[in-house]
């Protein structure tokens, strides 16, 4: 089923959010690593793991959940949040580290956790797939509505755990979906060089559930992908798995010089760019006009800004706080 | 050794050679692990290998560290000598049980009947606000349990004598390597860490520590960064007129109790710097090595500088509140005056 006009205004909306909001968080996270580049400086220190290019699956993904479903994303995760619906002035005061953050500073980039709509990462690769079966069966146990859908890259299913918790997740039937961003890279290492099948989706077999591929990083294809896969796990039929061609624009981190790369590859990808390429798909189906984009875009944009203004904004955590919240309360 | 022809390199160089140096000499080492070919390792240890041996020795791994690294296991049992590295500490979560049920353990299973000479080099230490999955020291964790060595540079001297002792040894050997010391700019280097390094191969005793600074008055005792804050404080302890000895533990399995005893005993006094959590490790470790020992010796009960038992925080503020530093170690100095003046 294709995404009504409104689903499509909101996964553009969301597209456009996610992606600026990247270009903000790159342009600032430089700040004090010039010109010398220590990641330790600046007002977001630590590792930074853009999803420029990759918006297409967050948005045909999470067009069919309500805050009430379970994600889990990956070091990785700001795309996925966005489309969740993490509070944007929270997340963006997390990774500033600050107190008003989704955690008080706790966490940082890679573990954003935000309980009002079921969001959590992991920064260790698979490690989410467990925790999101887990929930699919809490949810199965308590008879309680929602689908758990696990996001992770393709050079996850190479974890002993991701398998583990695709046979948990089938030998229950739970309600429970894995989405595969297959950017072709984990960090230097090409797919082809780790992964010993050319596409994850034939892995599906070894648990007896259907597994789809997307190509061409198309957000109607995965919206469409994913309403098959997300409607099975609410009818109780089981869990799906599904793997998406995606693009990673950006380097593995920031500050990555991707010399791993083979020449013109990246001018290649800025090419099949997503959001323009949406843009045009709208503006051509007539499901939008020049006006409603520019206004989108104007909004997502200043959306962006506020959330970063109000983490710029926001005071340090007290330090001895580092100290608290470590049991329960 | 004079200034000419002094060779300073940085812990990731020193790796890197002593790891060449031995794969030139004896074919059976090889080396795997995520991005340690073309990338030449996150942290620049495999730098240049790749283009030496070729990718049959030296191998990209998929992410799966359970196989590769029991894999590593099977490999040494079966005549090779494979150096493996597992990218930070904090992922031994996925692993542990081809570490410490297989590697740690198959010499002992098989009555020394079996070699199992492989190297587990792992990434630890934060300090750069990477988070609470990325910023570990867990020396603690390994060392508790036997069967492996387990050893840990502060200086690219002993990173190269480290390594190639450690390649040569018949049994498994964890290489940890601090990240801030590493002399990768974009983590940040402790300047202190780059030293002379000769260019022939030479080996590092494992399980002997060094007396890094002499002193009359405290003993600090560290390993891996922790000497360079010991270094430190040292020098603010002496503006103060305190004579401070540091000892870098260079391997902590085995544990040189020997020299922490024998510094504690002039000294009277020990302050123990550990990045790692504060309870059951370390700093308890080198504690109770010299109390159980010869209790009359100190006169001071001793102090430990280390991580608070609290997961590693993100934001800067709080993660620089937790670590240890000099200052906090001129502290535990002045704590302990107060507390028992001589
Ligand atoms: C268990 C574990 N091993 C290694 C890493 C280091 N690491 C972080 S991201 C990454 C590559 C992940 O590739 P992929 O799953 O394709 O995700 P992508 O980065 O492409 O989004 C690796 C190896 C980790 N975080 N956890
Ligand atoms: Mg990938």
């Amino acid at each position: 089923m294709a995404p009504t006009r409104d689903e499509q205004h909101w996964m553009y909306r969301n597209m456009v959010t996610s992606r600026r909001f990247e270009e903000t968080i790159a342009k600032i996270y430089f700040e004090g690593k010039t010109p010398a580049f220590n990641m330790a400086n600046g007002p977001i220190p630590g590792e930074m793991h853009l999803s420029d290019g990759q918006e297409p699956v967050a948005v045909g993904v999470c067009a069919h959940l309500t805050p009430e479903d379970v994600v889990t994303a990956t070091h990785r995760p700001h795309h996925q949040a966005i489309a969740k619906g993490v509070d944007l002035d929270k997340m963006a005061a997390e990774i500033f580290g600050k107190a008003t953050g989704l955690s008080g500073g706790r966490g940082g980039h890679m573990h954003l956790f935000d309980a009002d709509v079921n969001f959590a990462c992991s920064g260790i690769i698979a490690q989410g797939m467990g925790p999101a079966v887990g929930a699919a069966l809490s949810r199965k146990m308590q008879g309680k509505p929602g689908v758990a859908v696990a996001f992770v890259g393709e050079g996850a299913v190479n974890q002993g755990g991701w398998h583990e918790a695709m046979n948990l997740a089938a030998v229950w039937n739970l309600p429970f979906v894995c989405v595969i961003e297959d950017n072709a890279w984990g960090i230097s290492v090409a797919k082809s060089a780790a992964t010993a099948v050319p596409t994850n989706d034939v892995r599906a077999a070894a648990y007896g559930i259907p597994g789809e591929r997307v190509e061409g990083n198309d957000p109607f294809a995965i919206y469409e992908a994913a309403g098959r896969a997300i409607a099975r796990a609410r009818a109780g039929e089981g869990p799906s798995l599904i793997e998406v061609e995606t693009y990673r624009l950006a380097g593995h981190f920031m500050g990555d010089a991707e010399g791993y790369r083979p020449e013109g590859e990246k001018d290649g990808l800025f090419e099949k760019d997503p959001i323009p390429a949406m843009r045009a798909r709208l503006l051509k189906d007539g499901a939008a006009s020049e006006e409603q984009l520019a206004t989108i875009e104007t909004e997502a944009e200043a959306r962006v800004e506020e959330a970063i203004k109000f983490a710029r904004e926001s005071v340090d955590p007290a330090p001895e706080d580092a100290l608290t919240r470590v049991f329960a309360a | 050794m004079t200034k000419s022809n002094e060779r300073k390199l940085t812990i990731a160089r020193a790796m890197a050679e002593a790891t060449a140096q031995e794969m030139r000499i004896d074919p059976s080492v090889f080396v795997m692990g995520e991005d340690i070919a073309a990338l030449g390792g996150v942290y620049g240890n495999t730098r240049g290998l790749l283009d030496e041996f070729g990718p049959e020795r030296i191998r990209d791994t998929p992410i799966s560290e359970t196989a590769f690294i029991g894999a590593a296991v099977g490999a040494a049992q079966d005549g090779m000598r494979p150096l493996v590295e597992l990218m930070f500490v904090d992922f031994f979560g996925v692993c542990f049980d081809a570490i410490y049920n297989l590697m740690a353990k198959n010499i002992y299973f098989s009555g020394g009947n079996l070699k199992v000479p492989m190297v587990l080099m792992t990434s630890t230490g934060g300090g750069y606000s990477d988070g609470g999955q990325h910023s570990q020291c867990l020396y603690g964790t390994f060392a508790h349990l036997p069967g492996m060595k387990v050893v840990a540079p502060s200086n690219a001297y002993d990173a190269k004598g480290l390594m190639t002792a450690a390649m040569r040894d018949d049994g498994p050997v964890v290489y940890m390597y601090h990240k801030g010391l590493q002399g990768m700019g974009w983590l940040g280097t402790e300047a202190g860490a780059t030293v002379h390094v000769p260019e022939e191969s030479y080996t590092v005793e494992i399980g002997k520590a060094k007396v890094v600074r002499e002193g009359r008055e405290v003993s600090i005792v560290s390993v891996g960064m922790g000497v360079h804050n010991a270094l430190k404080a040292a020098k603010k302890l002496e503006e103060k007129g305190v004579s401070a000895e540091v000892v870098d533990l260079v391997s902590l399995v085995p544990l040189d109790r020997e020299t922490i005893r024998a510094s504690v005993a002039k000294t009277g006094r020990l302050i123990v710097v550990d990045e790692d959590y504060h309870s059951y490790g370390l700093s308890g470790e080198v504690i109770a090595s010299v109390t159980e020992h010869d209790i009359s010796v100190l006169k001071a009960a001793p102090k430990r500088v280390a991580f608070p038992d609290v997961p590693i925080p993100y934001a800067r503020v709080m993660e620089q509140f937790c670590l240890p530093n000099p200052d906090k170690i001129v502290a535990a100095w002045e704590e302990m005056g107060t507390l028992q003046p001589v």
